[in-house]
């Protein structure tokens, strides 16, 4: 009797989650119909982990600098903020996303360099970060030198992991992490003396509620990072509306703003805005 | 179109998959051992003994693998300040990885020769404790054998299964496999061309693997 009861329920469990996918799928469907079709909506990537660039808040809403950016293009583009559909894109899916035609364009901290450029197209540079150190606010790390022989944490495979080794600090204790949380709470506990990665994304963290006062930048410009949109190869018109507007965001200070919203209390010290077209080495 | 695979030095494609097969060779003779030990338990006549086992197995083999080895980085290592005797940070990752792939591995390696031991006709060891032999000599003697002969295939898949989870170490920086892939894809933007070299590399470390094992599965099983 018993064994009949768990084997009704699991039957039960069983189709209502059937059913449940089956709702998921075509919902699925019909967006995908209408984002294609040029309708009311635009597919935008950005990333949802990155505080201050693209993070998905609790309630649902997203902030950060790369969010107001894509807001204010697809504005240009005539699409209004409640018009967007948020996507995200992970560094690993983001030529593959925009290649099937899953996003119109990505702003995700996507810097912009020729392996990348083989496969999309960049519109921009934006943004003009530095790789840089997060470390604590007492800390005496004031050089790329001073780090041989200190304990340094990344993320696993990132370019400024990589940079790490190859140029700035090979004697270096180079710890890498998953995630750049898990670099925060070591940094926190003392267990390394700083994390690197690029200078707006340390700014977010740091900028952080929870984290306020407790880390500096160390300011030090060790790479140049041009962040640029990417769109799907060969979409030109997408491209040169995207690059006019980018050109009015910067001469109607609506850049400026969002720099100083996104980074503000971090004592982020940015850069000019960069001009289209123009990837600094 | 494969240029790029030359381009690593840091670690290079060869260098990544012999960090993994140092990772499972490692692991793998942890585990075997640590595997036996627990097995011995849960079949020993002593209640505390067969208890502990029982919960260690229960309990481990259903803990996600990542969440194991990101704790023996954050958790161990960090707060516990256990650093297995390593200062650089690749080496300590490489033994603490070690150190979660044997405690994880374990409690599937403890089961396969648990069901090898029930492979055993009981009337071995009731003619073993009449000759006089204790728990420990039956063990050794008589069931062990038998079991491991009739358990290669399982262990086997286990060994398999070992082999493919080292790529989790990726998490805690060290630099096997996974890691590469995910350096190359960072960079390269071919996900589908990296992610099949990387499946055919594991491809070419296991697929000898299960067919020398199952060779000798069958070769040295018992007739019975």
């Amino acid at each position: 009797m018993k064994l009949r009861k768990v084997s009704a329920a699991a039957a039960a469990a069983l189709v209502l989650s059937l059913t449940a996918t089956a709702c998921g799928g075509g919902d699925g469907d019909n967006e995908g119909g209408s984002g294609s079709g040029g309708g009311d909506k635009i597919k935008i990537g950005i990333k949802y982990d990155q505080p201050g660039l693209g993070l998905k808040e609790p309630g649902g809403t997203f902030s950060g600098f790369d969010v107001d950016v894509a807001t204010y293009v697809a504005k240009e583009l005539g699409y209004d903020a409640n018009q967007i559909e948020w996507v995200e894109t992970k560094s690993a899916d983001r030529e593959n996303a925009l290649k099937r035609g899953d996003v119109k364009f990505i702003a995700a901290t996507y810097s912009i360099n020729d392996e990348r450029k083989k496969s999309v197209d960049f519109a921009g540079p934006y943004l003009l970060a530095h790789q840089d150190l997060l470390v604590k606010t007492d800390s005496d790390i004031t050089e790329a030198t001073d780090l041989n022989g200190k304990n340094l944490c990344s993320v696993t495979g990132s370019t400024s992991a990589q940079n790490v080794h190859d140029d700035f600090a090979p004697k270096a204790n180079l710890q890498e992490r998953s995630g750049y949380s898990e670099c925060i709470s070591s940094l926190q506990s003392g267990a390394v003396d700083a994390l690197t990665t690029d200078d707006s994304i340390l700014a977010g963290f740091a900028a952080q509620e929870q984290y306020k006062g407790q880390f500096k930048l160390a300011g030090l410009k060790l790479s140049n990072e041009n962040y640029g949109i990417g769109v799907k190869k060969g979409d030109t018109e997408t491209l040169n509306k995207i690059n006019a507007a980018l050109e009015k965001m910067v001469s109607s200070k609506a850049w400026d703003k969002a720099v100083t919203d996104n980074f503000g209390p971090a004592n982020y010290k940015n850069e000019p805005a960069p001009k289209i077209g123009v990837i600094v080495k | 179109m494969f240029d790029f695979l030359s381009d690593y030095d840091n670690p290079t494609l060869l260098g990544a998959f012999w960090m993994t097969v140092k990772l499972t060779f490692f692991s793998g003779i942890g585990s075997l051992i640590w595997g036996t030990l627990l097995a011995a338990m849960r079949v020993s006549p002593v209640p505390l003994m067969r208890g502990f086992g029982t919960a260690y197995v229960n309990i481990v083999r259903n803990i996600p693998l990542t969440v194991i080895i990101i704790f023996t980085s954050l958790g161990l290592a960090d707060v516990f300040g256990v650093t297995m005797g390593a200062s650089d940070f690749q080496v300590r990752g490489f033994r603490l990885a070690i150190l979660g792939f044997v405690v994880y591995t374990a409690a599937f390696v403890c089961e396969a020769i648990r069901s090898g031991i029930n492979t055993v006709p009981l009337g071995q060891a009731e003619a073993a404790r009449a000759i006089g032999l204790t728990f420990s000599q039956t063990l050794r003697l008589i069931i062990l054998p038998q079991a491991f002969r009739s358990v290669i295939g399982p262990l086997a898949n286990v060994l398999i299964a070992l082999t493919k989870n080292t790529t989790v170490a990726a998490a805690i920086g060290v630099a096997e496999a996974a890691y590469l892939m995910k350096q190359m894809i960072e960079n390269e933007a071919q996900t589908l061309l990296i992610g099949a070299v990387f499946a055919f590399g594991f491809v070419v470390l296991t697929l000898p693997t299960g067919l020398f094992l199952g060779w000798l599965s069958k070769r040295l099983a018992v007739k019975r």
